[in-house]
This record gives C-alpha cells, sequence and structure tokens, in this order.
C-alpha cells in the first residue's frame, strides 16, 4: 500500500504533464516519457560528474529538462500546431526514439544506480506493522507539496490564469492579449520539470535508471491521466495514486507476473463505462 | 515533383504495374544474398500488417495504437495449431486469421464506441496486456523464452524451406492484401466506410450504421494482421514475445503516416522505405535510431501528408487550430 502511494506518487507527476499539455493542445504528447528519463540522467549527471549535492542537484536537473522540454516544443511541435493530431502523433514518436537513443549514445544502454551519489542513506522507521523509510517518505512529501505548488500556480498566479484560458479556447484567449506562445512554452517547462523530479525520484527509489525505462513510466502515467480524466489536473493526481494503488496490490496478491496489466486493465474497464475518466468532463460532439 | 510521379503511374497504369510485378517476381534471380531476402520478405510482412492497419486507420478514420496485439495473436495461434495439433500450414494461416478477427470483434465491440484518442489507449493498454499475456502463460507460450520449432509450409509434400521460397511465399500474401484492399476500399462497404471517417453524423443521417463499418473494418484489419503473424512465426519459425511489443505497433502506425493515410500505394511505400532505410543506416552503428526519429520529425513538419498522400492534409491557412475544439474542457 504504501509502495502503491510511493509508485503513485511519480506515476502523477508524470501524468501531470501529459494531461496539461493535452488540455492546451489537445495533443498526446508521447514523448513524455522519455522526457521523464532525460530528467532522471541529467540529475545523475550532476551528482555524479559533478559532485552536487541531492538538494542541489534536483532544482539545476528540473530546470534544465524544462529547457530541453521547452525547446522540444519549439522544434517538434510549434511549426505543426496547426495539422491534424495523428502529424503530431508521429512527430511525437520520433522525438522519443530520439531522446531514447541520445541518451543510449551519451550514457550507454546499461542501467546505472544512483546510490553512492546522492548523498542519501536509506534508513527504516517501523510503526507497528507499517515500514517506511526515509526515501518513502521524501517522496509522498515532495510529489505532494509539488502538486499542491501546481495547484496554486493554475488558480491563483496570473500565469495559471492564462494557462486555464488558453486551455479553454485558444482563439479567445490570443484575442483576450494573451501571448499563448509563452503559456504553451510554460506548460511545457513546468510538466518537463515534473517528469524531471518524477525521475529522480523514481531513480533513487529503485536506485536504478536506464534509457527504456521511459517507455513504461511514460506508458502508465498517461494510463493515469486518462484514467483520472485527460485535460484535468486534479484527475491526473488522483488517477496517479489509483494507478500506483491498484497495481502494487494487484501485484502482490494476485500475480506479479502481471503487475502491469492489472493497470491497464482498469483503464480499459474505466473508459469503457465513463469514457472521459473519473474527473473528466464530458465533451459533446456538436454537429 | 511528387504528384507528376502520381499522375505517370496513374496514366501508365497497364505497362507500370506489369514490369513492377516483373521486377519484383525476378527480384530472387539477382539477390542471392540471404541477408537482402531476409529484408525484402520482412517489406512483404509489413506491407500486410500496414496495409491492415490502413483499412481501419486511414479508411475507417480509427486511431489503433495496438496492432501488434493482433500480430502477436496471429503468430501465437498459428504457432500453436502448427506445434501442438499439427495442423498444415494453410489451414493454420487461415484459423489464426479467424482466431485474431474474433479477438478483434470481441476487443471492437465494447472500445468502437468510444472515440478518437480514448480508442487509442483502449487498443494501447489491449497491447500491453496481450504481450504480458503472451510472456505470462508459460504453460501455453513458454514465457520469455519462445516457442522454437515451428514447422514450415509445406504443399503436396514439398516443403517451403528456403528464403526464396519463402520470399514468392510473402510476395503472394502481400499481393493477396494489397489486392483485397483495392477491391474492399472500392466497393460499397469501403465507401461506407469512408463516410464514416469523413463524418460520423452525416453518414448515420444517410442510413450507414457507423459502428458496424467500424467493427467490420476492425475485424477485417485484425484478421489480416493474424495472418501474416502466422506466416511470420513460420517463417522465423521462432516466436517470442519481443517482437509483438509497442514499438512494433508504432513502426506499422509510422508506416501508414509516412507513406500517407488513406493511400494503398502509400501504405506499401511507407512500408517499403520504414524496413529497408533503418537497414542502411546500419553503418551509423548507435546514432542510427537517433537520426531516424529526427527524420520523422522533418518529415512531419515538411510533409504531413506522406509520401503518398492525398495532400488534402496540407495545413491550414488561416492558421486556425481545428484541433483545438471550441468548447468544453477544465484545468
Amino acid at each position: 500500500m504504501i509502495n502503491g502511494i510511493t509508485v503513485g506518487g511519480s506515476y502523477a507527476l508524470i501524468a501531470l504533464g501529459y494531461t496539461m499539455v493535452y488540455g492546451i493542445l489537445r495533443i498526446v504528447n508521447f514523448a513524455h516519457g522519455d522526457v521523464f528519463m532525460m530528467g532522471s540522467f541529467f540529475g545523475l549527471f550532476c551528482m555524479q560528474f559533478l559532485g552536487m549535492p541531492y538538494y542541489v542537484a534536483f532544482p539545476i536537473a528540473a530546470i534544465a529538462t524544462a529547457i530541453m522540454g521547452i525547446i522540444m516544443e519549439r522544434i517538434a511541435y510549434r511549426p505543426i500546431r496547426t495539422a491534424d493530431s495523428l502529424t503530431v502523433m508521429i512527430s511525437a514518436l520520433g522525438v522519443s526514439t530520439f531522446l531514447g537513443n541520445l541518451a543510449m549514445v551519451l550514457w550507454g544502454s546499461g542501467t546505472h544506480a544512483f546510490s553512492g551519489f546522492s548523498g542519501i542513506t536509506v534508513s527504516v522507521y517501523k510503526f507497528d506493522n507499517v515500514v517506511l523509510s526515509n526515501i518513502q517518505i521524501g517522496f509522498i512529501v515532495l510529489s505532494v507539496l509539488l502538486m499542491m505548488a501546481l495547484y496554486f500556480i493554475v488558480n491563483k498566479t496570473k500565469i495559471g490564469i492564462a494557462m486555464r484560458a488558453t486551455s479553454h479556447n485558444i482563439k479567445t484567449a490570443k484575442l483576450m492579449g494573451i501571448n499563448t506562445d509563452r503559456i504553451i512554452s510554460f506548460t511545457f517547462g513546468i510538466g518537463s520539470a515534473l517528469a524531471c523530479v518524477a525521475g529522480l525520484l523514481v531513480g533513487i527509489y529503485y536506485d536504478a535508471v536506464y534509457p527504456l525505462i521511459g517507455y513504461s513510466y511514460g506508458l502508465k502515467a498517461f494510463a493515469a491521466a486518462v484514467l483520472g480524466g485527460i485535460g484535468s489536473i486534479p484527475g491526473a493526481m488522483l488517477g496517479g495514486f489509483v494507478m500506483g494503488i491498484v497495481e502494487t496490490l494487484g501485484a502482490s496478491y494476485i500475480s506479479a507476473g502481471y503487475r502491469d496489466a492489472f493497470a491497464f486493465a482498469i483503464l480499459i474497464i474505466v473508459l469503457i463505462f465513463r469514457p472521459a475518466g473519473i474527473l473528466g468532463k464530458k465533451e459533446i460532439d456538436k454537429v | 515533383m511528387n504528384r507528376k510521379i502520381q499522375q505517370f503511374v496513374f496514366e501508365h497504369k497497364k505497362v507500370v504495374i506489369p514490369i513492377a510485378a516483373l521486377i519484383f517476381l525476378g527480384l530472387p534471380f539477382f539477390v542471392t544474398n540471404s541477408y537482402f531476402l531476409h529484408i525484402l520478405i520482412m517489406v512483404c510482412i509489413y506491407i500486410c500488417l500496414a496495409l491492415s492497419l490502413n483499412l481501419v486507420t486511414g479508411y475507417a478514420g480509427q486511431l489503433v495504437l495496438g496492432h501488434a496485439a493482433f500480430y502477436g495473436i496471429g503468430a501465437y495461434a498459428g504457432a500453436l495449431l502448427m506445434l501442438k495439433l499439427h495442423v498444415n500450414f494453410f489451414a493454420a494461416l487461415l484459423l489464426s486469421a479467424a482466431i485474431t478477427g474474433f479477438f478483434g470483434f470481441l476487443l471492437g465491440m465494447p472500445a468502437l464506441r468510444l472515440r478518437g484518442d480514448y480508442l487509442a489507449i483502449v487498443t494501447l493498454g489491449f497491447g500491453e496486456i496481450v504481450r504480458l499475456v503472451f510472456v505470462n502463460w508459460k504453460g501455453l507460450t513458454r514465457g520469455p523464452a519462445g516457442l522454437p520449432g515451428i514447422p514450415s509450409p509445406q504443399i503436396f509434400g514439398f516443403a517451403i524451406s528456403g528464403r526464396t521460397e519463402f520470399y514468392y511465399l510473402a510476395l503472394i500474401l502481400a499481393l493477396f492484401t494489397i489486392f483485397f484492399m483495392v477491391k474492399l476500399i472500392n466497393s460499397g462497404v469501403g465507401m461506407a466506410m469512408q463516410t464514416v471517417k469523413n463524418d460520423e453524423i452525416a453518414a448515420e443521417a444517410i442510413g450507414i450504421q457507423p459502428r458496424k463499418y467500424k467493427i467490420m473494418a476492425f475485424v477485417i484489419s485484425s484478421a489480416f494482421a493474424g495472418m501474416i503473424g502466422c506466416f511470420f512465426a513460420s517463417y522465423l519459425s521462432y516466436i517470442s514475445p519481443t517482437a509483438f511489443v509497442y514499438n512494433t505497433s508504432m513502426t506499422i502506425l509510422t508506416m501508414v503516416v509516412l507513406g500517407g493515410l488513406g493511400s494503398i500505394m502509400g501504405s506499401v511505400l511507407g512500408a517499403s522505405i520504414l524496413v529497408i532505410v533503418p537497414e542502411m543506416l546500419r553503418f551509423l552503428n548507435d546514432y542510427r535510431m537517433l537520426i531516424f526519429g529526427a527524420l520523422m520529425v522533418f518529415m512531419m513538419i515538411f510533409k504531413p501528408e506522406g509520401f503518398w498522400g492525398a495532400g488534402k492534409r496540407r495545413r491550414n491557412i488561416y492558421k486556425i487550430n481545428s484541433e483545438v475544439p471550441d468548447h468544453g474542457s477544465n484545468s
């Protein structure tokens, strides 16, 4: 259960990136899983080669990933923003292939360990029969804090209001004098930074990162975003935690081999009965 | 330039097609290297896969992200039929197409009620579940170890075992698929499918049931994927779950889109290019897929309608984003 919440936190953080981009542009950024992976590698690089302590490496890696996300949007998505969604999807797949192989060229295809570089020592606390490690606590606290911060940004700040306006109707937002290009860049930046933090947390928690990690996490986080109702920020958070808990419980009580299958089975069932997701709004087709 | 080539091929159909047929039939006489023959066989296999996906995505307008699942079901069904029940290859070919079509029906019935992106996600999830079943149902599929020793096809006591014979068999299957798809999309059923793609509500208004045609396209598409899966199993004589992953689905979709959605010739070209180009880029070693990914992005930016597309998917000159609806959203 605790495990599920911990993993769910990372899904939620990645899912936020999917859902924000979808909310504004109505496109699925299939390269987001690879952004998550690159973020993890950036952090590892900072700690391993530049010798930074983790509290310095985290923000620097997040900023680097955010910049990468913005560049990615500039090159691969902006020129084809008016094209149909399949075109964008293929472009995203191209970016995903590119990033995955870039990581392989830069760091090799093997698995890299975090331990020894992060400067974090694992300690375990026991409450009755619940076992918690400091990493798990830090993981959950950090992901909840980030989500609260995001919620604050989106709902209370000026740029958040502009973001919501853009996601509501991009043309009208433009007419209202909002620089929608900047908002879109900002959205990609925030989403990428969150994915980077998720990547670092996952890397430290499992003590491993490898170039293909983005694939499975990206897919499941995307499923989580859809589960909660894509386009909805609280939905992505809820979907992430539900996904993490379901998959952990299914793996420990039914069969570990089908771990990922539970997540997807839940997704399919939810979509068939409630196509807009748990917290999503139903869109009505107009003639 | 592209349009001129299309025009030329169209006007000189009677000359171009026999020449192309002769080239393909004669290829094994010039290409004796078994590595090149292997690539040609893979081209044929991917042509079938791309065409079957094109039917459902390009013509019926339903985005499917789990096509490799059907390919895999067909491969496993065919392999098990031949290994455990000693069914003849050609019977297995038909049976695996039927079995895969049935799975397509089972998934399509509930899933095709969903629109666009949601259908894509459900098929994506289905693909992952199928792969996990292949990995975990060790009693039947032997899990990640795969199924070895799948027999080669036999015709009247004559075993097809060499690369050249397999090439001809693959060519026959590919030509059959092309022929079937051309006939289908020009028939009433095919027209109805395209109507559903263009406007579901209008289709309904003139008496076409969108669901019926969507399911029909989906079942035919999965049956063809299953058929070629069975051939693939027999050709390699060994299958494992790694051949039927999400990446394979994406590769097939990329072939269809890169070639041009809703174009038979486009899918054929897309499949050929996407099998051959990565092989040609092999000298670049590690940078191969890196460059390939970048090429995909640039292709979409500069030529979004694909190699052989109708040119309908040009950019909107008014810069009004048709993909961003005016209504409903929350974040």
